[in-house]
């Protein structure tokens, strides 16, 4: 609970960021941009998460949990994106996902 | 248990033996397999005939009535419900006891004379174990005590008979002729199966002791006369379940119109065709017949039994013509033990029931001891002739009396046994048959009359063909009268041939189990003439083939079309092969395949194909680029929720 901030000005800030990341992740070609915007959704969901669990219940504590475990999941997710993104790189020289679109009809 | 406890060994040994012959048979090289299969016949042989003295003169006999002894090894083997049950039992009563006999006794004298007749045959092991199966098979089928554990060895005579046959299986014709076999007597054998249901179903036990007892037949008849029990064209359901399970005895004992098979059958070694296809399983038919026959006797007034009379006077006539004009002499015995159990087909249908009455019966169980002695030996020494000159057909011999002088008396003993020349077996056994016809149908008595003659022709056609006629020059190859193993199974069966007619049979064997009297009225006018007839036949027979005459050439031409259809076998292959293919393939077949490719197969096809084609029309929105992908999934996000708050409100 922040003093002077509503809950509905914190949700405002996290609906702008998860569309700015959606926006991101649609135009961007960089496959590590993308990787970015995909980071800022799920850290908007994090937020989200915590406020909720801090502004209308906050007697139990789910929703810091589940925020902690979404931070280690981003972690791992990124790694294994950034291992993927390299090996890419590796094999096309490239990684902008225009240039790589091998898998289609 | 009782003192017949150990008589589950009759069937046990030949198991174990074709078990062990049968995994051994890289290894153990001949004659030791031989040696072996013939020992544990012995025993068999030994252990049978021991168990029929006992039967018929020590135990069976109770208050003046044979009384049937029941050797239960497992009672609720296979349970239906609980009225309704499967027993592993073994039946002892006078036929079982008598056929135990015939199949030992012909089983122990054919696996000697393979010991010589198969000689350095390359599968000498395999088929002394083939042997063994059968022997366990037939002697399974006739001590069985339930129609569903008969129907079992059934089956497995069956299977060893297809073995037998296809026995030299690098022989296409041999190969053709067992696939033949096998389908037409497993034809049979369905409608067998449906009658044992339904004789099951109706008379509420499957053993033959409650079947044949009076209380069940009391219950069907009673049924049938106050109309409980459904009727077909002025016929019981009963009647035709035992019409239905006649059948099945019709197709192993090669009852017109299921004969087809067993001319073919002959492609087998001859051992085989003696033991399987002459002596004892092609008699499983009339031992069916025999086994059911108070119930065939009783339900309808015996209108099953009139089927089996008027189809066994039918088969023995159809088949003494078609042996008139044979060449083959496997073959020429073929038709002729396909008109002899025409003949005890047409004693069982005659009978009556009780005392004097059940001559019929008695008559045909005892020809079917005699013919099984008799046709053993005529097949067993057409297979000596067959082993010397090395060939099947009748044109290559003649003369050979010179050459083989045990094989043509004992082929002449048998031969006057089977035309019904005193006194030999074939004698008493086909007299009494001709005498309980004559009693039931004057028309019956007259086609049994004459084929007795056709029969004595026809084998003295075969008999003077083979072993006087022509001096047939054999050139370097003499022939040579037949070694000592297959001599000795000859020269016993010769014996037992002329023996066996004075077997007083009708003290043993009768319908109702009661011993009665019978003998043969020496100056009644059916005696004299049935010996007349078969002793016309045998003359005309010498005054054609004794010497080389032009008699048959013109006898064939002045018949004409007649001589030819008797020699094709009155087209009865051809015929078949026109309802199976032409009608049964073309008309029936076909169009359900078609039916099968095209309808339902299309059907399928049609869901296949209009998947794929819609596939291909939609198979564009798959770019491969992960943006296109990301915006479908979140326009789809999108469109849902606003879908969802639409409605909501």
């Amino acid at each position: 609970m922040i003093e002077g901030v509503t809950l509905f000005e914190i949700m405002s800030l996290t609906t702008i960021l998860f569309f700015i990341g959606i926006y991101g992740f649609l135009t961007r070609t960089n496959l590590i941009a993308m990787l970015m915007s995909l980071e800022l959704m799920v850290n908007a969901e994090a937020i989200n998460f915590v406020a909720i669990n801090k502004y209308l219940s906050p007697t139990v504590m789910q929703g810091q949990i589940f925020s902690l475990f979404i931070i280690a999941l981003a972690a791992a997710e990124t790694a294994l994106a950034l291992a993927i993104i390299l090996h890419l790189y590796r094999l096309t020289k490239t990684v902008d996902v225009k240039e790589v679109k091998e898998l289609k009809y | 248990m009782n003192e017949f406890s150990y008589i589950y060994l009759i069937p046990l040994i030949p198991i174990l033996t074709f078990l062990f012959l049968g995994f051994t048979a890289k290894k153990i090289k001949e004659p030791v397999s031989g040696y072996i299969g013939t020992a544990s016949l012995a025993a068999v042989f030994a252990l049978s005939v021991y168990t029929a003295y006992k039967y018929f003169f020590e135990v069976g006999m109770v208050n003046g009535k044979y009384e049937p002894v029941l050797v239960m090894i497992k009672k609720g083997w296979v349970n239906f419900t609980d009225k309704l049950a499967i027993d592993l039992g073994i039946l002892l009563d006078p036929i079982s006891a008598m056929m135990l006999i015939v199949v030992s006794t012909i089983s122990l004298m054919v696996h000697i004379y393979s010991l010589g007749y198969m000689h350095s045959d390359t599968g000498f092991s395999r088929f002394y174990a083939y042997l063994s199966l059968f022997t366990f098979s037939m002697l399974g089928l006739v001590l069985s005590s339930n129609l569903f554990l008969i129907y079992i060895f059934w089956e497995l005579v069956g299977v060893s008979s297809f073995l037998l046959i296809g026995f030299y299986f690098e022989k296409p014709s041999a190969v053709a002729a067992s696939k033949k076999a096998f389908i037409v007597t497993r034809f049979a054998d369905m409608f067998f199966l449906i009658g044992i249901l339904m004789v099951g179903y109706f008379g509420q036990s499957f053993d033959f002791e409650t079947l044949n007892s009076e209380s069940t037949i009391h219950m069907i008849t009673g049924w049938i006369a106050n109309h409980q029990i459904f009727s077909f064209m002025g016929l019981s359901i009963f009647t035709w379940a035992l019409i239905l399970i006649y059948i099945g005895g019709m197709g192993k004992s090669a009852m017109f119109p299921l004969h087809i098979w067993l001319p073919d059958a002959m492609e087998g070694p001859t051992p085989v065709s003696a033991l399987i296809h002459a002596a004892t399983m092609v008699v499983a038919g009339v031992y069916l017949v025999a086994r059911l026959f108070p119930l065939f006797y009783h339900i309808d007034n015996g209108a099953a039994l009139g089927v089996v009379a008027v189809v066994g006077a039918f088969s023995a006539l159809f088949a003494a013509i078609i042996a008139f004009t044979q060449e083959d002499i496997k073959r020429v015995l073929a038709f002729s033990t396909m008109s002899q159990i025409g003949y005890m087909m047409m004693a069982l249908g005659v009978s009556g029931y009780e005392g004097h009455e059940g001559l019929g019966y008695m008559a045909g169980m005892f020809h079917l001891f005699t013919h099984a002695m008799f046709k053993a030996l005529l097949f067993l020494t057409a297979g000596a002739i067959i082993h010397a000159v090395h060939s099947n057909f009748m044109k290559d011999m003649g003369g050979l009396h010179k050459y083989m002088p045990i094989s043509r008396w004992v082929f002449l003993i048998a031969a006057l046994a089977i035309s019904g020349i005193p006194p030999f077996a074939g004698f008493f056994s086909k007299d009494e048959i001709l005498t309980a016809a004559f009693e039931y149908n004057k028309f019956i008595w007259f086609i049994g009359f004459l084929v007795a003659g056709m029969t004595a022709f026809y084998m003295f056609r075969l008999y003077f063909r083979i072993f006087h006629n022509k001096d047939t020059d054999y050139g370097d190859h003499k022939p040579h009268e037949a070694p000592f193993t297959m001599a000795f199974a000859l020269v016993f069966l010769g014996i037992m041939t002329i023996i066996a007619g004075f077997i007083p049979f009708s003290e043993l064997v009768s319908a109702d189990r009661m011993p009665f009297h019978s003998e043969i009225h020496w100056t009644s006018p059916l005696v004299i003439g049935s010996i007349l007839i078969a002793a016309s036949g045998i003359g005309i027979a010498y005054l054609m083939y004794y010497k080389e005459t032009d008699y048959p050439q013109k006898f064939a031409s002045g018949m004409g079309a007649g001589y030819k259809w008797a020699k094709n076998k009155f087209y009865m292959d051809e015929l078949y092969i026109f309802v199976t293919h032409k009608i049964i393939f073309d008309k029936i077949s076909k169009p359900i395949a078609w039916f099968d490719r095209n309808v339902i197969d299309g059907f399928m096809n049609l869901l296949g194909v209009t998947t794929e084609k819609a596939a291909e029309k939609i198979k564009f929105i798959q770019t491969g680029r992960m943006q296109d992908y990301a915006m479908y999934f979140v326009s789809g996000v999108i469109a849902i929720v606003m879908l969802i708050v639409y409605f909501r409100n």
